[in-house]
């Protein structure tokens, strides 16, 4: 049986807080935790089936139509049993959520390092090298790279404009007006993609690094012409994703496409430069951000102007000013995204995609904002809470940034700061403080699960990944909490597509969503063993096995009797959207110590104040935050990828060149969850985490490099050639 | 990477011999497999030198023999490098990363190849990788490139951090030739400028077997080694600066300087070191220093944000070993 | 070519092309996949095992040339029950993903060896002093590991915890 629901009103009974088992929200370990400590927790990569060959892609090393002279020789290589040049193959990395295949082929390069061949042979060491011995001529074509150089697409869905920003710039009391760049960024997960693929004559079952399985299940098989039933996709362990790994892979089509032709399983695995060059990417942006206000720093006017990239044919453009609809009033409000359609990698999601790059600038406006006005730049936020969304006039679902920002300061011991930058000094260190606020849109979208209840526990099935998010300990607390279990008898089975659609792992919405889907499994499941015991479900205590109702008690498994229950929940995203505006938020601070010789710039110190509803589990939300805060001190401090002007292909496609953050860039990070229900997300009245963190937060730490040393910086990251320049 | 025949000789005359058919040696293999695996060296026999008892660090003329094949890891820990050549556990310390340090060797260290992207990339032209291609980086994406010693060839950089500390140090290895005959080399005789010939690094014949490395008495006992980095640890330098130097009378005796970070090759400069001789500290001749330093200086585009690190981190550096 | 080396504890002679690395004859010949690749050339530490002892890339180690060594790999350190530190990672959730954890657990095994016999680190004060592992020197020693799902605070802490407990063993 199954409960569907759709999420149209909040949510006017609190059921979860209602049940006994309390292992909900509860600071728990991971489930899965000591697998991946102990080496025991197999990835896509790690399958050997028997006969199992290897597949190398190679690149294309220039735009333009594309050639392998010596493509038989290679084929008479050791060891080599195919060279694969199948129009089947992806071109562009695929989008999140497509559902369909991702542009293919592989006789135009659209960008350097767009896979055009795939080299399978007994050995990966065979293969690789028979790789590396194909040869590609490309036919030039001279097309456009550079962004700033195009004339950009202006769609028409993506512009908005209230009222009149050039008059309230005008007559505004203060006004900032400054342009804001964010660099070309990669995911860089650390388990690069991969991909297994075995082929019985009718059914293709895919091991991959996937993030969203029953979409990638269709995009899967429409890229390789098979009906998505003959499709098995198995992911129950991924090595982070971050956006990355939305969509069906190179990696993943190539071998299937070789297992397919060979009859043999396949495995192909992306080279770490290949990471950087075949997936999507996080679009570099200009931003040309205005704020209007008065002489008290209220907004009157807001413009946020964001020219982004991607490849002609993606529909993706990074959503820079999604949170600028929202965050701040003002009537006064000019929004757009601008396209060029330039020969880069594609661009598509990365870890909050539009926030974490717009709420990141637009906070570093704010900072200015705040010092034209003289006024402490928390409160100026406080002062701009809107009471409403300021651009449709809908209500907030629930809003606290108000407490988050007051109790971020607190934490952070932020009152007294003085205003002025240039003050505090030890030796060559300039030392200060800065802070911004954090946005992110929620959203909820379709999920199921189920789980099957017999006398010694439960099993949760869904195709839903954790990808380090925590799902396997979110759904297990969940069901356990509903249905009365023990933590240790609750068994959560992800990441395989034979299981009940989840909603994927993106945008923040896996455990919301699918956590929903297994919360009404569950509720579902009560209904049952109510009807057993022919009471109401409401009046059901049901709690480290047993079950209470009125004043019987009995054992759970007395009540099964030996049957096995099954309970299946289907959660759809309703009409709520439109009548209310939800969204998560929080503030972050940040210390840092610029170095006036060198323009190095090394963390002292950040907090988190974070609020997105009921925490399910605070150790693993915890976790999400401080990954979030540390992209914030990538973002702020060392990552861009460089393309290369002629032909903008990445140049530093590794990971000595890319520069993610290390453990010593990190400084002791403090995170603070606020409790919150937010009716209208649903029975768990939960909202997405794992992407707030990193929204705004390289916008405090730009901040405080202003109020440390001085120098404004509007160019992310702020590498030591940067801060030096801006120094001397 | 291309297939190969491997060989671990268990004594000097053994590698020799292996040499003289012609071989490339291997030791802690953390850049040769890096780059075979990426097909820019491919060679067809490889050499082991690990296991040919080069791995000592002993007294020499007052100075420190140190083998071949010592780690980085076990070089910086040395309790006498540590007392003596401080510099030199610095410079180590300040490279890649403890896993990196327990496998990288000091000769391995010395012959470590440029990180240049083009370099890497053998889809690219490099007149380093394959002479007579061209130079991609020359009106590419320049940044962590040489400012001094290159040419309109290769302006490729040196990466070490321990051949700073070793050029300011008067290191020189010791080279056994695949006859057996034996020689020393100054670093400065070591290196070569790219010139129009980036692909040839070194001194050092097809066979050449670097069996150890000596290190004279310390000039100095003031001695610092300060490196600039894009983030906090296991990054290559942007600038760094090795300083030896020696105080009498509140004046600067005598002052050795070497620079990562700028040359084609760890970078030394006699003049520098002799504008230093003599001279009470102070702000004004360091600011002369660096001038001094960086009067050949031509920047390719991307780089010039290393003249002022330069200078700045020169004149830090000075303060603290002449404080 | 035959090769011999100790796995964790136990002698596996293999026939392996001299281009296999000791990764990849783990991962793949042995099928001991705790180890992780995550970039093939010494970038990301995800590869981590300890080599006669020391932690080494073993992306970067051919696994002819070390013939008769001992490794010891992220499975090995579990038999007999996970180590403290393991267990150490599971309580402070210093992972996320997984997938640099086997790496970063036996980076710090052997971390705290080279703590123990006195090694220097970059951000030591001093170069002949006895070593307190603070927060600057943990996160220094450990930056050879990268992390991209970012959980260094839990990495740390879980460290932290164990040496102290460590440190409590040796003096009673
Ligand atoms: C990610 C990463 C980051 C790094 N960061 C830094 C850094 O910050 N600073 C830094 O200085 N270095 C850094 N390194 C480089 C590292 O220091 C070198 O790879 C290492 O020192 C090389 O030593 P090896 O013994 O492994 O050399 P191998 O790879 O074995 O050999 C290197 C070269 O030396 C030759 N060779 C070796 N031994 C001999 C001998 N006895 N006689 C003649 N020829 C010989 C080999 O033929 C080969 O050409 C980094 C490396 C990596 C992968
Ligand atoms: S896989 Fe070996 S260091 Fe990355
Ligand atoms: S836990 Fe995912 S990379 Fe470290």
């Amino acid at each position: 049986m199954t409960i569907e629901m759709k999420i149209d009103g909040p949510e006017t009974v609190n059921r979860t807080d209602d049940m006994a088992q309390g292992v909900l929200g509860r600071d728990s370990a991971r489930p899965d935790g000591l697998a991946k400590a102990t080496g025991r927790a197999t990835y896509a990569a790690e399958a050997h089936p028997e006969g199992m060959l290897h597949g190398v892609l190679r690149r294309a090393p220039g735009i333009g139509a594309v050639r392998c002279p010596n493509l038989e020789a290679v084929r008479a290589m050791p060891g080599v049993r195919a060279v694969l040049r199948d129009a089947r193959m992806v071109r562009n990395a695929a989008q999140g959520m497509a559902d369909e295949a991702p542009v293919q082929g592989v006789d135009e390069a659209a960008y350097v390092g767009q896979p055009i061949a795939l080299v399978v042979a007994e050995t990966f060491e065979q293969a690789r090298h028979a790789a590396q011995r194909l040869e590609v001529a490309i036919e030039r074509t001279d097309l456009p790279i550079d962004p700033d150089a195009v004339e950009p697409e202006v769609p028409e869905a993506k512009q908005s404009s209230q009222g009149d920003l050039d008059a309230a710039m005008r007559n505004a009391a203060l006004t900032i007006d400054a342009d804001y760049t964010t660099s070309s960024m990669n995911s860089a997960a650390m388990e690069p993609h991969a991909a297994v693929a075995e082929w019985d004559g009718t059914t293709l079952t895919l091991r991959g690094a996937l993030q969203m399985l029953r979409f990638n299940r269709n995009e899967l098989a429409d890229s390789v012409g098979l009906s998505a039933e003959h499709v098995r996709i198995l992911a129950p362990y991924v090595g982070g994703g971050f956006g990355s790994k939305l969509g069906i892979s190179a990696d993943c089509v190539a071998a299937a496409l070789a297992a397919m032709e060979l009859g043999q399983p396949v495995r192909v695995v992306q080279h770490r430069r290949n990471v950087f060059e075949v997936n999507t990417r996080r679009s570099e942006t200009r931003q040309r951000i205005r704020l209007a206000a008065d002489a008290d720093g209220r907004l009157i006017g807001l413009g946020h102007e964001a020219l982004v990239s991607n490849l002609p044919e993606e529909t993706f453009a990074e959503p820079v000013v999604q949170a600028s609809h929202f965050a701040y009033p003002g009537a006064a409000r000019t929004l757009g995204i601008r396209i060029a359609r330039i020969h880069r990698p594609a661009a598509g999601s990365v870890r909050a995609p539009g926030e974490a790059v717009g709420v990141t600038a637009s906070e570093v406006a704010m900072d200015e904002l705040a010092y034209a006005a003289g006024v402490d730049p928390v409160e100026l936020r406080l002062r701009n809470i809107p009471e409403e969304d300021p651009e449709r006039g809908v209500p907030f679902s629930s809003h606290r940034l108000k407490a988050a920002l007051l109790d971020g300061a607190e934490r952070f011991g932020w009152s007294g700061r003085p205003m002025a930058p240039r003050q505090r000094r030890e030796g060559e260190w300039w030392i200060g403080t800065g802070m911004a606020a954090a946005f992110r849109v929620n959203m909820v979208v379709e999920a199921q699960a189920r789980i099957r209840l017999h006398g010694a526990g439960a099993v949760v099935e869904t195709d839903m990944t954790d990808i380090g998010t925590g799902s396997y300990a979110i759904f297990q607390q969940v069901a356990a909490e509903l249905l009365g279990l023990p933590l240790a008898q609750t068994e959560v089975r992800l990441g395989d597509t034979a299981l009940p659609p989840g909603s994927g792992s993106g945008g923040s919405v896996g455990a919301a969503s699918t956590g929903t889907a297994v919360w009404l499994a569950a509720m579902e499941l009560r209904r049952q063993i109510a009807a057993r015991l022919g009471c109401d479900e409401a009046e059901l205590t049901l709690k480290d096995g047993t079950a209470t109702a009125g004043n019987t008690r009995q054992d759970l498994a007395d009540i099964l009797s030996g049957a096995e229950l099954t309970g299946t929940g289907h959660v759809k995203p309703g009409d709520a959207a439109e009548k209310v505006r939800q969204a998560t938020y929080g503030a972050h601070f940040a210390e840092v110590a610029v170095n006036d010789v060198t323009g190095e710039v090394r963390m002292r110190r950040m907090q988190g104040t974070f609020s997105a509803g009921r925490i399910l589990n605070r150790r693993t939300a915890r976790s999400q935050c401080h990954g979030g805060m540390i992209w914030g001190i990538g973002m702020a401090l060392t990552e861009t990828m460089t393309h290369d002007r002629r032909d903008g292909h990445v140049v530093n496609r590794d990971l000595a060149e890319y520069h993610v953050p290390v453990n010593a860039d990190v400084p002791p990070l403090d995170v603070h969850l606020l409790e919150e229900r937010d009716p209208w997300a649903g029975p768990m009245q939960a909202k997405g985490i794992g992407e707030l963190g990193i929204c705004g937060a390289a916008g405090a730490i730009l901040n405080a490099i202003h109020h440390a040393c001085g120098a404004r910086l509007r160019d992310f990251p702020a590498t030591p050639d940067r801060v030096l320049a801006a120094l001397e | 990477m291309r297939p190969f025949d491997y060989q671990r000789p268990d004594d000097r005359d053994a590698a020799h011999a292996a040499a003289r058919d012609g071989a490339t040696f291997i030791a802690g293999g953390t850049n040769l497999v890096d780059l075979m695996k990426l097909e820019i060296m491919a060679p067809d026999r490889l050499v082991d030198v690990s296991r040919l008892g080069l791995d000592g660090i002993g007294d020499a003329d007052g100075g420190l023999r140190i083998g071949a094949t010592v780690t980085n890891s076990d070089l910086a820990a040395d309790p006498r490098v540590r007392r003596t050549y401080p510099v030199l556990s610095r410079a180590l310390l300040a490279g890649a990363s403890g896993q990196l340090r327990n496998k990288a060797t000091t000769a391995g260290n010395f012959l470590q190849r440029t990180r240049c992207p083009y370099f890497y990339d053998t889809d690219a032209a490099c007149n380093k990788r394959a002479p007579g291609t061209g130079c991609a980086a020359l009106g590419g994406e320049m940044r962590n490139h040489a400012i001094l010693g290159g040419s309109q060839h290769c302006v490729a950089l040196h990466p070490s951090d321990m051949a700073v500390a070793m050029r300011a140090l008067d290191a020189e290895v010791e080279v056994e030739a695949a006859d057996g005959t034996s020689r020393a080399l100054a670093l400065d005789d070591l290196y070569r400028l790219p010139g129009d010939t980036p692909h040839i690094e070194t001194s050092l014949a097809p066979g050449d077997l670097i069996t150890s490395v000596r290190l004279p008495v310390p000039l100095g006992e003031r001695q610092v080694y300060r490196k600039v980095r894009d983030r906090a640890s296991y990054a290559f330098a942007l600038v760094s600066v090795a300083a030896v130097v020696r105080m009498e009378g509140g004046r600067i005796a005598e002052a050795a300087l070497a620079f990562g970070g700028l040359g084609t090759r760890p970078w030394r400069d006699a003049e520098v070191d002799a504008l230093l001789a003599g001279e009470a500290p102070g702000e004004a001749l360091f600011d002369k220093a660096g001038e001094v330093l960086l009067r050949d200086a031509e920047p390719p585009e991307g780089t010039e944000f290393k003249l002022p690190l330069a200078r700045r981190v020169l004149k830090a550096v000075l303060t603290e070993a002449t404080r | 070519m035959a090769v011999t080396i100790t796995v964790n504890g136990q002698d596996h002679t293999l026939d392996l092309d001299p281009r296999v690395t000791l990764l990849d004859a783990l991962r793949d010949h042995l099928h001991l996949t705790g180890s992780k690749k995550g970039c093939d050339h010494g970038q990301c530490g995800a590869c981590t095992v300890l080599l006669n002892g020391r932690r080494v890339n073993s992306c970067l180690c051919l696994a002819v040339m070390h013939d008769g060594d001992e490794v010891t790999t992220i499975e090995g350190l579990a038999e007999g029950g996970p180590s403290p530190l393991q267990e150490a990672f599971v309580a402070h959730d210093g992972m996320q993903c997984g997938y640099c954890t086997p790496g970063q657990i036996c980076s710090a095994t052997a971390m705290l060896d080279e703590v123990a016999a006195g090694w220097p680190s970059h951000v030591s004060a001093s170069l002949d002093c006895p070593v307190e592992l603070t927060h600057d020197e943990l996160a220094e020693r450990m930056s050879g590991n990268l992390c991209r799902c970012s959980c260094y605070p839990g990495i740390n802490a879980a460290i932290t915890e164990v040496a102290r407990r460590g440190k409590t063993e040796a003096t009673e």
